[in-house]
């Protein structure tokens, strides 16, 4: 006979990302349900360098079906866990990696966004922290935009670019900073790595501005970097950066 | 539509179809990779695809690809002169993504025809008769295809194609970015699911794309690809 409080247990901690950004998550039969977040601004904020069309889409259409999509395989998942069906159990996976990855990525990537010209987006004000290090790793901020936009611009296909900090076991205080590519709706959730920002480079996410010039786009993503949320994940853990969210839902 | 975005005269259209048929019109100058033209004009999809998507699509991206492709093989040919195989190795993944494009692109556009045309209906003759038997019925093929279409996670492509090492058998497959179809598979039809072939004119909605594309495909290039 199988416990299902366990695997409940289980299965949220396994979950423990996700949960952490979504504090609001209801709770039915013990599987959390996850809603959209809130943008912190309003869909034009981010004009002229990405329009309120692209927003709204991206937000309440993409983001929405990450989010419905990763309830459903959790949902589905669970029903397999029950019936101790382990192929309808793997079956399910690719599913909530994709749609869990896709709603872990975007709730990171609004929070990394802000209006240009803001506050948040003053580089050398707000991020004392994170600049020295960028400036200790690629010599300077131009040389650190240079190979980000580089990683973005080699990416083939739809993936996401990301600044993240590594800190593995016994590492816990390292600064250390690297730039990675993911693919599709991949999430970074390693055990090692703290996003620090990420860049989306889907179509969905500038193509109907930029069409076929993405790297216009990534050009112009610097102007809405919120360098705040980037400089309080880079002192932040790991648990930080997931849970940063739920005090804004 | 402007008439600047007809790219092809009727001339040279004509030409191209004499000279089309079966293979794929991955056109080799000199060794190099060209942008094949289209047999129709970019509105000519209308109201299926839109003229501004197939514009893009043809004259930007399946440009890139293009000049992506002739500048990998330029790399590794200069590599292989100086006997520099860690540099010619490390262009495979450049290659194969400039180069899976520029293939798949090319097939694509042969897939398509406008629906006044060649463009839709049902496959008819050894084909459709094999789609029948493999896949249950044409309807249902459709149903099986738009739904490996609709599984695609992130950019890529799905196929119909035809395994030469099982007797000829139909196999639907989908192939991630611009990987292309090789080896023992003959690609037969091929339907874009990057977002950029779709999502100026159907946003988000990607299933009602896979939907309507099937008013414009060229079952007799499909046929013809079948026999061969």
């Amino acid at each position: 006979m199988v416990n299902l409080g366990n695997i409940w247990q289980n299965l949220l901690a396994s979950q423990a990302p996700l949960q952490a950004m979504t504090g609001n998550a209801t709770t039915m039969s013990g599987l959390a349900t996850y809603t959209l977040p809130q943008l912190p601004y309003a869909y034009n904020a981010l004009e002229p360098y990405i329009s309120a069309q692209i927003m709204e889409l991206h937000h309440s259409k993409h983001h929405q079906a990450y989010v419905t999509n990763l309830n459903n395989a959790l949902q589905a998942h669970v029903a397999a866990i029950t019936s101790n069906d382990i192929p309808a159990q793997i079956a399910q996976q690719p599913a909530i990696k994709f749609n869990g990855g896709g709603h872990i990525n975007h709730s990171l990537f609004w929070k990394n966004l802000a209006p240009a010209e803001s506050p948040e987006t003053n580089y050398s004000e707000v991020a004392p922290s994170l600049a020295a290090e960028i400036e200790n790793t690629w010599g300077s901020f131009d040389g650190f935009k240079k190979a980000f936009s580089a990683a973005l611009m080699g990416i083939q296909g739809s993936g996401w670019g990301w600044l993240i900090k590594e800190s593995t076991a016994g590492t816990e205080n390292s600064r250390r900073l690297r730039i990675v590519t993911t693919k599709d709706q991949d999430p970074v959730v390693g055990s090692g790595e703290v996003p620090v920002f990420g860049v989306d480079m889907w179509e969905h996410a500038y193509y109907l501005q930029y069409l076929n010039g993405k790297a216009a786009y990534v050009e112009n993503i610097w102007k809405v970097i919120n360098w705040k949320t980037a400089e309080e994940r880079f002192q932040g853990s790991r648990e930080n950066a997931f849970a940063e969210l739920k005090a804004l839902l | 539509m402007s008439t600047s975005l007809f790219r092809a005269t009727p001339v040279a259209r004509s030409a191209l179809r004499a000279a089309s048929a079966v293979k794929p019109a991955a056109t080799f100058v000199r060794g190099k990779a060209t942008l094949p033209d289209l047999q129709y004009d970019y509105g000519a999809l209308e109201p299926y695809i839109s003229s501004k998507i197939m514009e893009l699509h043809h004259s930007k991206h399946h440009q890139t690809y293009v000049n992506g492709l002739n500048s990998a093989l330029t790399t590794i040919a200069e590599a292989e002169s100086k006997g520099d195989f860690t540099k010619a190795t490390s262009v495979a993944p450049v290659l194969n993504f400039h180069g899976g494009g520029h293939l798949n692109h090319t097939l694509f556009w042969e897939n398509l025809a406008p629906a006044s045309r060649e463009g839709g209906g049902n496959p008819d003759g050894a084909l459709g008769k094999a789609i029948a038997t493999e896949f249950g019925s044409f309807e249902s093929f459709v149903k099986q295809m738009n739904a490996a279409l609709a599984g695609i996670q992130g950019s890529g492509w799905a196929w119909l194609a035809k395994d030469k090492a099982a007797n000829g058998k139909l196999a639907l497959i989908t192939r991630a970015n611009q990987d292309p179809v090789t080896g023992n598979l003959v690609p037969l039809l091929g339907i874009d699911a990057w977002e950029h072939a779709y999502y100026l004119q159907y946003e988000n909605r990607k299933a009602e794309y896979f939907e309507a594309i099937w008013n414009v495909i060229n079952w007799k290039t499909v046929a013809k690809r079948f026999e061969a």
